[in-house]
């Protein structure tokens, strides 16, 4: 670089090079305007801090109080209220990624590599459609319809599996179970992961692709050998996303569970853990005092969870950006 | 002559030791046969879904062994994963299909005039509409579009024409985390800070706009962003030439040649946010009433309606039940109405890119 400016300067100045000479004025118009955009800019990190700050700050009463007052005037103590909420927010969004991640890298794939040319741009947009649908709708669809309809499922299951601690207990007479909700937030997940893998699958270099299918691949193995593991990262980051999404899902779950505060692994019994947001949602309404304070607190504790499994995903695709082109 | 006629007579070589084509449709059909006759026998009376399910854990075995026992091992394991991935999004499609026609029948039968015309004011059991939570969601978005529209556009103008270093690295980061944001939180959030600046208890329309800002920003910085992107840089290049300082570039050159982009952004952002329930919920409150001031008092919103009409039924709860049901599907259409309207812009108005 500079090496390059010393040649410029060893140029004969040419008619024109003493009025360029001057060091650029920025106008005021320029400088305004810049001003305003990077002001939005910093607006947006203000927001995000504030949203942070305002919630520690109705949060703090709850984490504070003694354990004595919140018994009598909230909920109970802070972290032995929280926990069984963080442990079913954990365990049903577990379900809906071992539910929803196959099936959404099976549709990405049957989008980028299996379906014809002419269909798959349609059919990413049914997809899509999917990622529309408000999410009280889906509560409404989980809870009346879904619930109905899996409720025989959960009998078989119990009947046949029902030696698997996660199947075991008094089946629900309702289906509103967290696997049915896990179902729900799997549904709700699947537009999410599926665009992001779909665009993954699709930025495969298309030498790799056509190499293994030169040495004679089948179109599976194809996939496996050059679509799969170029795409790993990807995949990764895009299933965090949906983590992020199920962890903070508040709506399809609030409708479709009635939840009670216990730790258990039984997924189809009437007793289910209910989930952070679900709490909240559940009981806002009511909440006064110390109770409020209490709710926020625990939306908190939600929002620290999805920043971090949102900053690892983010994280994780920005390492491998170069290789996978993800963003 | 006569050596190409015994030829067809024999095997042909370049499809020897494949399944014909019709194999994988005779097998699909053979397998749901089969599922609907185990299901009418064994399970409680023939039911479309459980024989679909039966048909597809018979197909994926058969295929697989018909296959292997022809074909070989890798091309078996090929049509395996093909029948599963092509399964993958058939198992999608049920729950996208269910959920529409479900909304559509329950909801359509007090898709009405009184339902678009009437409140829930003094309404219990029959009749009673919803009218106070459009008119909630209207003003709610409203306020929320005009004031994320701005930050976010100004902030992807930054980002794209501005942005260096550290501090835009950190904001498209941060912007990234931020749609991360469960909508719950944003709406404790926005109750948070009323109840700070105004005292607790502050739940009004305006607080539910600053719920759903938080979350509409992220969207539009990504929509916008990339548009903003693409605007090709000859055109910059040709109007700096020019002697356009920079900030009239970007009002009068880059602007417009985005601005379809933008639009159809900002209408698919606004379907976005349109359904949030949960910040709503916490921010804006609920009530029976038409209330058009956003700055006091409760205000319905649409999703709010549909999730109170569910939770809180009267007596009779069949009539609470339809109306949940014809809110969500007025919910569906607007948002439907809204992505087809940004797709359209998109389209219609999309500048040449000259390639």
């Amino acid at each position: 670089m500079a090496t390059v400016t010393q040649s410029t300067q060893e140029v004969t100045p040419s008619p024109g090079s003493e009025r360029a000479a001057p060091p650029p004025r920025r106008r005021i118009g320029d400088r305004v305007f810049s001003g305003v955009a990077t002001g939005s800019g910093i607006t947006i990190l203000v927001i995000l801090v504030a949203v942070a700050g305002f919630l520690l700050m109705q949060a703090f009463p709850a984490l504070t109080t003694s354990p004595d007052v919140l018994e009598e005037q909230g909920y109970g103590e802070f972290w032995s209220w929280i926990l069984p909420f963080a442990w079913g927010t954990v365990w049903a969004s577990f379900w809906a990624l071992l539910l929803g991640v196959p099936v959404a890298i099976g549709i990405a794939l049957f989008i980028s590599h299996y379906a014809p040319r002419r269909l798959a741009s349609g059919l990413g947009y049914v997809i899509d459609l999917l990622a529309a649908v408000p999410s009280v709708v889906f509560g409404l669809w989980g809870s009346i319809v879904l619930a109905t309809a899996v409720q025989p499922l959960w009998m078989w299951l119990n009947e046949y599996f029902g030696w698997i601690p996660f199947f075991a207990g008094q089946v629900s007479g309702t289906g509103r179970t967290l696997l049915t909700a896990s179902i729900v937030l799997a549904v709700m997940i699947l537009p999410i992961i599926t665009s992001l893998c779909r665009e993954i699958f699709l930025q495969t270099p298309v030498l790799h692709e056509e190499a293994a299918l030169a040495l004679g691949a089948t179109r599976w193995e194809m996939v496996k050998m050059s679509v799969l593991p170029f795409a790993r990262a990807g995949i990764i980051s895009s299933v965090m996303l949906g983590l992020g999404r199920a962890l903070g899902e508040t709506m399809a779950v609030a409708m479709v569970l009635s939840g009670a505060p216990v730790i258990t692994v039984e997924v189809l019994t009437s007793q289910n853990p209910n989930t952070i947001a679900a709490v909240i949602a559940q009981n806002f309404a009511e909440a006064y005092g110390l109770k409020t304070n209490q709710l926020i607190a625990g939306g908190l504790v939600l929002f620290a969870i999805t920043l971090l499994v949102n900053m690892g995903a983010r994280l994780i695709v920005s390492r491998y950006k170069e290789f996978s082109g993800a963003n | 002559m006569s050596t190409l006629t015994s030829t067809t007579n024999k095997v042909n070589p370049l499809t020897a030791g494949q399944l014909p084509g019709f194999a994988l449709w005779v097998t699909l059909a053979g397998s749901v046969v089969i599922g609907g006759i185990i299901d009418s026998l064994v399970f409680y009376g023939f039911d479309i879904w459980t024989t679909a399910f039966l048909g597809a854990v018979i197909f994926l075995p058969v295929i697989y062994a018909v296959a292997r026992g022809v074909e070989g091992r890798r091309a078996a394991a090929d049509r395996l994963a093909t029948a599963l991935v092509s399964g993958a999004f058939l198992l999608a499609l049920l729950p996208l299909v269910s959920l529409l026609w479900e909304t559509l029948s329950n909801g359509v039968a007090r898709f009405d005039a009184t339902f678009f015309t009437w409140s829930m004011r003094n309404v219990i059991g029959d009749g009673g509409g919803a009218i106070h939570a459009l008119y909630g969601t209207l003003i709610v978005t409203g306020i929320a579009t005009l004031i994320s529209v701005p930050i976010g556009l100004m902030t992807a103008i930054y980002l794209v024409e501005y942005g260096r270093g550290p501090l835009a690295r950190g904001i498209t980061f941060f912007v990234d985390v931020m749609t991360g944001i469960p909508s719950i939180v944003a709406g404790l959030f926005a109750y948070a800070l009323m109840a700070i600046v105004f005292g607790p208890g502050t739940v009004n329309g305006f607080s539910g706009s600053i719920a759903l800002t938080v979350l509409m920003i992220p969207i539009v910085v990504r929509a916008t962003e990339e548009l903003l992107r693409i605007v090709p840089n000859e055109l910059r290049e040709a109007s700096y030439a020019l002697g356009v300082p920079k900030w009239r570039t970007i009002l009068s050159v880059v602007l417009p040649t985005a601005l379809s982009g933008i639009v159809s952004g900002i209408i698919l952002s606004i379907a976005r946010i349109i359904g949030e329930t949960a910040p709503l919920m916490i921010a804006a409150g609920f009530t029976n009433s038409i209330n058009t001031n956003p700055f006091a008092n409760p205000m319905m919103t649409l999703p709010v309606f549909v999730y109170d009409q569910y939770a809180h039924p009267g007596i009779e709860r069949v009539f609470y039940n339809e109306r949940a049901w014809t809110g969500a599907l007025t919910l569906i259409a607007l948002v439907m109405v809204l992505n087809l309207l940004g797709r359209f812009i998109a389209k219609r108005f999309a500048p040449q890119t000259g390639r």
